[in-house]
């Protein structure tokens, strides 16, 4: 058997386990703190690798996440671009409601309006009033918080019931205490309580009704005055119960662009726009998404750099620092692949420790912790995103990085003259 | 066994040239024990660099079995120098962070012995010259003299054609350069093949030949006896 095997192969074999024989006994003898030092390194440099890049990707991610879960839900169907309204909506909502795959669904009333505070107190028609524009919308509460959790992201006051047709939901956009930047032009409602009596006004129609809670979801949701659907019928004067959306939520892990072309298949399509949440994003999101991505790549790039160099640093200290020993055992008949694969052999050790404690620590704690403690933004609570596969990707590109920073110092040093090595010549 | 024919080192520097070898010319059989002296400066390192196939020549060509070595690859020169040559430097050489058993090993397994076989031989190796029971001392845990036994049992072990030792006992107290010397001399008894560069007029009337070099050149060739 060994005859057929190629001589040079055999040679090789040879070279890399004395390679790693060597390598194993330099690093066992080191001293533990240097190693300790340099796998802390790449752990950082592995960390900021992935991190940097999972904190500016996830806080979009976490804004389209919001979107999903507090406004869209898995599939939205909207009014054509040039109706008022979905057309034959109950049609449509029976057909969403049938549909195997469909977990719940909320239709919902919308048009332009504003509300305002404080007006019994204005004196003079000429003072500004205390309002705030937005869009009205009027729901089912049972229907919505099915699909969306509304009921969740009330922070003051309570949540609408079937009852409470004389109470209204202000979304956290449109009040001045949830809101830290000053737009110029937009008013804001300020001194509005739970409890209160604010005028409601949606196109024509005035109402004056009682503030009931205020909701913050980080979505469109938060520009918005919320009401019982039967009001809202009421006040647009819309008998024909035509909607101007449905959020519709799936059952979970349901392939939604089959749920979607179900959907339009039934000829959905024909009235209404029917679009998976990741259509639906606003085109602005996804630029940003995009945007921080690139970004984080840069910054993982850069880090990828520094820990090239480190490695190179290291490795090139440790060699040049032993160059009369490579020197040796070139001299005693060592030829060069062990040596060098010695200390190839050592910068792949610090980088797999590094990696290791790396993903122990971005697996074991930083992504919990963040999913528990989502990083506070006015648009979004950013998560930490850390796929698998991209984090292979990045402890693989690590790898090869150190790979070639370890095996270039190496092989400076191993190509060096060897008595000159040996006697500590220049 | 090995000669050298017409060896020549040149050393330039600036305008400068020094003939560190000029001209060296001789022979060393199988089994001899070949003391070279001379006085500092004189080119004894400088010739077992050049025999010892760490250095090339200026000139000159050097034989070992017949076969030129002069001007082989640096691939094939570190193959010779893993399978037919062995060395003991002035300073030990050893490895730092290996054990005096592992010094020993490395050559034999990248000779491609196995784990138990190389680990057998370096032992034995070892026990030759008294140190069986150093085996898995690290050298800074060892005296200089159990150092440089150690240097001679990694030359030794993989059954060099000749062993080159510069100024072996330089370093090393009375009591452990004479014990240094016995080894070497057990060793050729046994039929290895020395040549060994010493200062020592007393450990030189050990060997059977005394080469002295003065200036590059061979002063006398002396056989003992
Ligand atoms: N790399 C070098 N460059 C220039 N000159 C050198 C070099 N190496 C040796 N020489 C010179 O060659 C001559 C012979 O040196 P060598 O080291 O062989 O002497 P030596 O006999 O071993 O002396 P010692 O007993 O002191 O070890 C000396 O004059 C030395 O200065
Ligand atoms: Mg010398």
């Amino acid at each position: 058997m060994s005859i057929l095997r190629p001589k040079r192969f055999k040679h090789l074999g040879r070279s890399l386990s004395l390679g790693w024989f060597l390598a194993y006994r330099q690093v066992r003898r080191s001293s533990p703190f240097t190693t300790g030092l340099i796998v802390f390194v790449m752990t950082l440099t592995f960390l900021n690798l992935v991190v940097v890049r999972g904190v500016l990707v996830g806080l979009i991610q976490g804004s389209t996440d919001v979107y999903k879960k507090y406004y869209a839900g898995d599939i939205i169907i909207s009014s054509l671009p040039k109706k008022d309204y979905i057309e034959n909506s109950s049609n449509i909502v029976n057909i969403v409601a049938g549909l195997p795959w469909t977990e719940s669904y909320s239709p919902r009333y919308i048009q332009g309006g504003s509300v305002e505070a404080e007006y019994k107190i204005k004196l003079r028609q000429t003072d500004s009033p205390n309002s705030a524009g937005g869009l009205v919308e009027g729901i089912d509460p049972v229907k919505e918080d099915q699909t969306t959790h509304l009921s969740n992201k009330v922070v003051e006051g309570s949540y609408l019931t079937s009852s409470d047709s004389d109470s209204i939901l202000i979304g956290a956009n449109m009040l001045k205490k949830y809101t830290n930047v000053d737009v110029p032009g937009l008013t804001l409602l300020e001194r509005v309580n739970i409890g209160d009596r604010v005028r409601v006004t949606v196109g024509d129609t005035v109402r004056e009704m009682t503030v009931k809670g205020f909701i913050q979801t980080k979505t469109d949701v938060d520009q918005r005055i919320v009401m019982l659907d039967s009001t809202m019928r009421n006040l647009i004067g819309r008998g024909d119960y035509n909607v101007d959306e449905i959020a519709v939520k799936l059952k979970p892990k349901t392939d939604v662009f089959l749920v979607k072309n179900a959907l339009l298949q039934s000829g959905v399509g024909n009235t209404a726009r029917v679009q998976t949440a990741d259509e639906a994003l606003p085109s602005f999101l996804i630029d940003i998404k995009n945007t921080f991505g690139l970004l984080g790549n840069v910054v993982g790039s850069i880090g990828l750099v520094v820990a090239s160099i480190t490695i190179f640093i290291v490795i090139f200290i440790n060699a040049i620092t032993r160059r009369k020993y490579i020197g040796i055992l070139k001299g005693i008949g060592i030829n060069s692949t062990a040596i060098e694969f010695a200390y190839v052999l050592q910068s792949v050790f610090y980088a797999l420790l590094g990696i290791m404690f790396g993903m122990l620590i971005l697996y074991g704690f930083l992504v919990p912790f963040v999913t528990a403690h989502p990083i506070k933004f006015p648009f979004s609570d950013g998560i930490l995103v850390a796929e698998l596969s991209s984090t292979l990707i990045r402890a693989g590109l690590l790898m090869i990085a150190t790979l070639i920073a370890g095996y270039i110092p190496a092989r400076i040093v191993v190509k060096q003259n060897t008595l000159d090595a040996i006697l500590g010549r220049n | 066994m090995i000669e050298a024919r017409n060896i020549t080192k040149r050393f330039e520097s600036g305008d400068s040239v020094l003939l560190a070898l000029n001209d060296v010319s001789f022979k060393v059989e199988s089994g001899e024990f070949v003391a070279i002296t001379g006085r500092s400066g004189s080119g004894k390192s400088t010739l077992m660099y050049q025999l010892g196939l760490l250095d090339h020549p200026s000139s000159g060509e050097i034989y070992i079995d017949g076969e030129k070595v002069t001007e082989m690859e640096t691939d094939e020169l570190t193959k010779i120098r893993l399978n037919s040559l062995g060395y003991v430097f002035q300073d030990y050489a050893l490895i730092p962070e290996l054990t005096a058993l592992e010094n020993v090993l490395i050559p034999l397994l990248m000779q491609g012995l196995s784990q138990e076989a190389a680990k057998e031989k370096a032992v034995a190796s070892l026990s030759r010259i008294g140190l069986a029971d150093r085996t898995d001392h690290l050298p800074s845990q060892l005296s200089g003299g159990q150092q440089q036994r150690v240097s001679i049992a990694r030359a030794v072990a993989h059954n060099p054609k000749i062993i080159f030792a510069d100024e072996p006992t330089a370093n090393l107290d009375s009591e452990s350069s004479a014990l240094v010397l016995k080894n070497f001399l057990e060793l050729n008894k046994e039929g290895q093949t020395i040549l060994m560069v010493t200062h020592e007029p007393e450990y030189a009337k050990m060997a059977h030949r005394v080469i002295t070099l003065a200036d590059g050149k061979i002063l006398s060739d002396i056989r003992n006896r």
